[in-house]
């Protein structure tokens, strides 16, 4: 088997690279010139330690969940980013690259967002460090995330509404790539997601792998063994499945799960599943799967879901997946409620609804009775209360539980 | 000789390069257009090959590629529209879009369609040096295309040698840190940037844009190039006149002087 890992030029086989205009090569150069040492700073390392220790509450529990694992008659942990603060995985990579920004001198932080929480996550680390923080969210996206629209202002950042194509996540990352075209000198971009101009997906991946680092030692203290027999995790852009897999990419032991958004059904038109109806392309400064025309006009994605509502995935996705390391998995809107009603009711957790297609893929995996799943629960979906009431209202009328 | 490469090498000065964005404003003005730009004497025409997710340009190229995205402008329509233009004119004509509406298309029958077409140059603000040195560089050479590419206020003189010797026919040099159409005027900043670069004493010849809007910034801008590029300010006419032709004719003559 061929290792997996990123070259100097930020590809993972053919996809990756740096597609972007002279612009922003200034800034995207600093970074790619900086990451890896600055990641290995011996003063880096004992500051975003303990941030993710006390402040974000790191290490995040491996929970056994008793009642979904007699369910599917396997065992099943959950990796809970959850309980993070800030309510998921996002603030792993924004406590890392508010350190890198700082370290550059960066008075301005720029960042994207599609469910909010990355957004939230950039907002609080912006408000822990005194940095001004603007934050670009598609005007669809406003509205179906409103609690998380909330949180930012609270936490004083400005959030811009993009307005142009599909108003969701895609458009928020264009917007976010224009300010950072007009404010190259004092701006660091935080991209949310293991997406984007390498050095992004490399860096983004290498500080959420602290997710993967704790399920092997975590799952030792557990079972005895330091790997699972598979990791499940949702994927838009694929930053906590990037997190989740980093340990595990080598070790073929480990199946790797990426369960993508089937909106309305993988070929209703309405859909983000990427790997089924993406094509080789390139988006967002990188080169990989993403939905398009037979003309390259980027397609306008569909989900319930606003973080997984994207046309694109990283490229070491795109990597992991075409050259079959990674098993790909579409989960349409209705069987990702339904999973989060189910999760809710049996082990007492409120999943997101990203998370929620994770925990609906189960449904369609193959596995055996002593295999050991760990699915990352990525975050929690109290910003999903309002699509949640909308199913509940549609399957339980008149307040008529369901007896479990 | 390429008609971009024959062009620099008779006129050194005062060369107006005008983008349009294909398809627009309405799917078939693509040809009214190019005739009436070269009516008005315009030396250079870049057309925009209208995208979905334009990252380098501002809201009045954004909105003109999505409306003629509406249209039903598509790659194949647009090279039919330009081959017929080209059996009328022999203006130098530079493809401008997004490097994945060409990987899309195919590369190579990309450049073939170019050349059939007779297209004289490509800008692909997206494709990196590197790539471009390393994977096509070959290729666009071998087809005769000039390919343009963009130097900045923050390119360092290491790059700028480089974009130098990549670039054939001329180099895009971006005015200042923006997208298009987003700043008006030019500042002292700008010109010590424009003096800077003009001190280089580049093999390849340079047009200034990113804005470029008028009268003043075209002629302040040719003072320290070869010429200058116009693009959203002259959608932004297309968008509020009557008719292609009225509207060129008055728009380039104001940005030459002609009238006041």
């Amino acid at each position: 088997m061929k290792t997996i890992a990123v070259d100097e030029r930020g590809y993972y086989g053919q996809f990756g690279g740096a597609y972007i205009p002279e612009m922003l090569y200034p800034n995207v150069e600093e970074l790619r010139q900086t990451y890896l040492e600055f990641m290995e700073l011996e003063s880096f390392q004992r500051e975003f330690q303990s941030l993710l220790r006390d402040y974000v509450g790191r290490p995040s529990p491996l929970y056994l969940a008793k009642r979904l694992s007699e369910r599917y008659g396997v065992t099943i942990y959950l990796k809970r980013e959850d309980l993070n603060h800030t309510g998921a995985h996002k603030i792993n990579n924004t406590i890392g690259q508010i350190l890198l920004a700082k370290h550059l001198g960066k008075k301005r932080i720029i960042a994207e967002t599609g469910a909010g929480q990355h957004g939230v996550a950039t907002a609080t680390v912006c408000a822990l460090m005194g940095l001004q923080c603007i934050v670009y969210m598609g005007s669809v996206d406003i509205k179906r995330q409103a609690p998380n629209v909330a949180r930012m202002r609270m936490l004083g950042a400005e959030v811009r509404p993009a307005t142009s194509g599909s108003q969701t996540l895609k458009d928020a990352t264009n917007e976010a790539i224009r300010d950072w075209i007009n404010n190259p000198e004092d701006t660091h971009y935080i991209i949310g997601s293991v997406v984007g101009p390498h050095p992004y997906p490399d860096m983004v991946a290498r500080f959420q792998s602290v997710i993967s680092e704790e399920i092997r030692w975590q799952l030792e203290a557990h079972t005895g063994r330091d790997y699972p027999s598979a990791v499940i995790a949702c994927v838009g852009g694929g930053s906590n499945a990037a997190g989740a897999f980093y340990h595990f990419l080598n070790d073929e032991r480990v199946r790797l799960i990426a369960v993508e958004a089937a909106g309305l059904g993988v070929h209703s038109g309405e859909s983000a599943a990427t790997s089924v109806l993406g094509t080789e392309g390139v988006i967002h400064g990188s080169r990989t799967l993403l939905m398009q025309t037979s003309d390259g006009q980027i397609v306008e994605p569909y989900s319930i879901s606003a973080g997984l509502d994207y046309p694109g995935i990283g490229p070491l996705h795109a990597h992991l997946i075409k050259s079959g390391r990674a098993e790909a998995i579409s989960v349409t809107d209705e069987d990702a409620l339904q999973a989060a009603l189910d999760v809710t009711r049996m082990e007492g957790i409120i999943p997101a609804l990203e998370t929620a297609h994770a925990f609906a893929a189960l449904d369609q995996m193959k596995y055996a009775a002593d295999d050991v799943l760990v699915i990352c629960l990525s975050g929690r979906g109290d910003k999903d209360l309002d699509a949640f009431m909308t199913y509940l209202d549609r399957v339980e009328p008149l307040g008529i539980h369901s007896e479990k | 000789m390429n008609r971009i490469q024959a062009l620099f090498a008779h006129k050194k000065r005062d060369i107006l390069n005008i983008y349009f964005t294909a398809g627009y404003p309405q799917r078939d003005d693509t040809g009214t257009v190019i005739r009436s730009l070269v009516a008005a004497g315009v030396d250079l025409i870049e057309v925009g090959m209208p995208y979905s997710d334009p990252l380098a340009d501002g809201p009045t190229i954004q909105e003109s590629g999505t409306q003629a995205l509406k249209n039903g402008l598509t790659l194949a329509l647009l090279f039919e529209q330009l081959q017929a233009v080209r059996r009328e004119t022999e203006v130098p004509l530079v493809m401008m879009g997004y490097f994945n509406q060409v990987l899309q298309y195919g590369f190579d029958r990309f450049l073939a369609d170019c050349v059939a077409t007779g297209i004289d140059g490509l800008i692909l603000p997206d494709l990196p040096l590197y790539e471009y040195q390393t994977t096509y560089r070959q290729q666009v050479e071998d087809a005769g295309l000039c390919m343009s590419f963009l130097i900045t206020p923050q390119t360092t003189p290491e790059r700028i040698h480089l974009v130098d010797e990549l670039s054939k026919g001329f180099i895009y040099m971006v005015s200042s840190a923006a997208i298009t159409g987003a700043k008006q005027g030019i500042s002292d900043e700008q010109v010590a940037y424009f003096e800077r670069i003009a001190a280089m004493d580049l093999c390849t010849p340079r047009l200034i844009g990113f804005g470029i809007s008028d009268h003043a910034t075209f002629t302040k801008a040719c003072a320290y190039a070869s010429g200058a590029i116009i693009g959203s300010a002259y959608i932004k006419a297309l968008t509020a006149g009557e008719s292609v032709e009225k509207t060129t004719r008055t728009f380039v003559a104001e940005v030459k002087g002609t009238i006041v």
